[in-house]
């Protein structure tokens, strides 16, 4: 990564991945998220699973609309990312690459 | 409900419709929008497309017992409710009593990146969550064609679309879809592709530096309805069309009769007066007394006790009153005593049929047993303007449903020339039509005035010396010496030269 950080330095990312529960796209992108946070932000990552249909207040207020959609909250700016998650290439360039913080 | 001056054909009870409340509207659709159906409204931009709908939807929830949900892609919830309110809604006072939910749907696209398959399961998921908790019947969404500019893929978009409309049809949700005009298909997005049952069009053009504003029903599924454009306003209370075309001529024909304020001038119309629920027309060169026959008649109907409206054109409220009061007639009382209203305006100000809409508008709300308008032929710009006499159809057309008895006056350009060429066209709308003019004799200009025509009555075929002082209005018996008529300082000549009785005819 370029971004000129001294090491040790390094943000955590806060997430938030609204899924629709029960649906195989759902699982799809639970385990997606997952495997790709493991895989790159190893111990620097927070995630929040949520159901949409439970919780329902949050996710308007988050403007949630499409499902699966993973939200980075930090470090900004916001970002949101509509799908399974199966792109993990694109993922990872603009999850990870495009962060100003 | 106003009297449906044009009555279009019920549905066989197939389709229910689900009325909007906005006057004019469900006349021209027979009753309203299609029950559990989406209608979609379309426009260019500041057309008004927001304001039907969520009138629609307002009028429901806080008239008609049918809560709503409002999706709105565009604009906020405050926005929103601070342009309801300059109609007369209060969006947060029917949140709060749980009759409306708002709900702003607002993404960025620069914020959206597409990693895998997605739906919209989130939006149906927040919607049928702000349904079921007020058991809405109605929903807007203003407008869904924000999500193609936010959402990265549009096969899936449409896909979601199509499901999102099937969606609210098997929930028997009424819908107002709003989009924007397109260039090449009726909506820039195509929207009409899944909105196939009812399809709303609304105009904004700017004509002669007047802005007018129109709506055509372009497509109504299973339902006969008006096809014409329609003019309409955007009013204080919201919106207000105009749906009269109708050439059907089926009112009533009452046998009551009005004075016209002048005893004389009664005498000369059959002994009685005008019919009830007829037009008069009263036109004449500048200084002949126009609006004074028009004062008269108001105050005549107001001391009866009816309610006059009259639209002055030319003239401020204050100046009318002052002017009037100086030939004895007192609009000033009946004005405090809630019987008359006077609206002035510079006829510039709206375009003709806004006019019309704004004057429909008003009789609605004043119910007025007598229209005045003065004048009539200034309300277009241009001389030979055609839509007068169509404009001046609907309107009597609509007045005379209402056995409402109007009286137009007309100004003649030339002092000469009594009548104007537009006149002569509007005359067969007109069931009594009044002229009155100046003769000059011997140095001296005396008013006149005759009765050109009176349908369905015996009427004097005399030309009456007419005098307006602080007494008020009189007409002068015909005065004659041998075979001439004579008039003013002659008159007064004659009489004293002769002494005794004159010869009367009436």
């Amino acid at each position: 990564m370029t971004t000129g950080r001294e090491r040790g330095d390094e943000p955590t990312y806060r997430l938030r991945l609204y899924v629709n529960a029960g649906t195989p796209t759902s699982a799809h992108a639970i385990v997606a998220t997952r495997r790709f946070l493991e895989l790159h932000l190893q111990g620097r990552h927070e995630l929040e699973i949520l159901n949409i249909a439970d919780h329902v207040a949050q996710a308007t207020a988050d403007q949630v609309i499409a499902s699966p959609t993973l939200i980075r909250l930090g470090p900004l700016p916001i970002r949101r990312f509509i799908g399974t998650m199966a792109d993990e290439e694109r993922l990872r360039r603009t999850l990870l690459l495009e962060a100003v913080e | 409900m106003t009297n449906s001056n044009e009555r279009l054909p019920e549905g066989t009870g197939a389709l229910p419709k689900a009325p909007t409340g906005i006057p004019g509207l469900d006349e021209i659709t027979g009753g309203g929008l299609p029950r559990g159906r989406p209608t979609l409204v379309c426009g260019g931009a500041g057309c008004g497309k927001t304001l039907l709908a969520a009138e629609f939807l307002l009028r429901g929830a806080r008239d008609l017992g049918e809560p709503g949900v409002i999706l709105s892609f565009e604009e906020g919830a405050d926005e929103l409710a601070d342009n309801l309110r300059s109609m007369g809604f209060d969006l947060r006072g029917l949140e709060a009593e749980g009759k409306v939910v708002v709900d702003s749907v607002r993404l960025a696209r620069a914020e959206v990146e597409s990693v895998g398959e997605w739906d919209l399961e989130g939006l149906f998921i927040r919607l049928g969550h702000a349904v079921d908790r007020i058991g809405a019947k109605r929903v807007m969404l203003d407008t869904p064609e924000a999500l193609f500019a936010a959402l990265p893929d549009e096969v899936t978009l449409r896909a979601e679309l199509a499901r999102l409309f099937q969606w609210l049809r098997d929930r028997g949700l009424t819908t107002v879809i709003t989009a924007e005009r397109g260039t090449q298909s009726l909506t820039r997005h195509g929207l009409e592709e899944y909105v196939a049952d009812c399809v709303v069009l609304l105009d904004h053009r700017i004509v002669d530096q007047v802005s007018t504003r129109r709506l055509r029903v372009v497509k109504y599924r299973g339902s006969a309805h008006g096809t014409n454009e329609y003019p309409f306003l955007i009013t204080p209370r919201g919106l207000s069309v105009m749906p009269i075309t109708s050439l059907r001529l089926d009112h009533e024909a009452p046998a009551e009769r009005v004075s016209m304020g002048v005893p004389d001038l009664d005498g000369m119309l059959g002994g009685r007066g005008v019919f009830r629920g007829s037009s008069v027309l009263v036109s004449g060169s500048p200084g002949t007394g126009k609006s004074s026959i028009a004062a008269s008649f108001v105050a005549a109907a107001c001391a009866r006790g009816e309610r006059a409206l009259m639209f002055s054109y030319e003239e401020s409220r204050a100046q009318l009153v002052r002017n009037m009061a100086s030939v004895g007639i007192d609009l000033a009382r009946w004005i405090e005593a809630g019987l008359l209203e006077i609206v002035a305006a510079r006829p510039t100000v709206f375009g003709l049929e806004q006019h019309l809409v704004s004057i429909h508008d008003r009789v609605l709300e004043f119910s007025p047993d007598v229209v005045v308008i003065d004048p009539i032929n200034n309300l277009t710009l241009g001389e030979h303007d055609t839509s007068l006499k169509p404009t001046l159809m609907r309107l009597f057309d609509f007045l005379k449903q209402r056995r409402v008895t109007g009286l137009y006056t007309s100004l003649a350009s030339d002092h000469r020339s009594a009548t104007n060429e537009q006149d002569v066209q509007v005359s067969s709308l007109m069931d009594t039509w009044l002229l009155l003019g100046n003769r000059e004799l011997n140095g001296e200009r005396t008013r006149t005035l005759q009765i050109i025509k009176s349908r369905g009555m015996k009427h004097s075929n005399q030309v009456r010396e007419f005098v307006l002082d602080d007494h008020g209005l009189t007409l002068v018996d015909v005065y004659m010496a041998g075979n001439d008529v004579l008039t003013g300082a002659a008159r007064v000549a004659q009489q004293s030269r002769e002494g005794a009785v004159p010869e009367r005819r009436t």
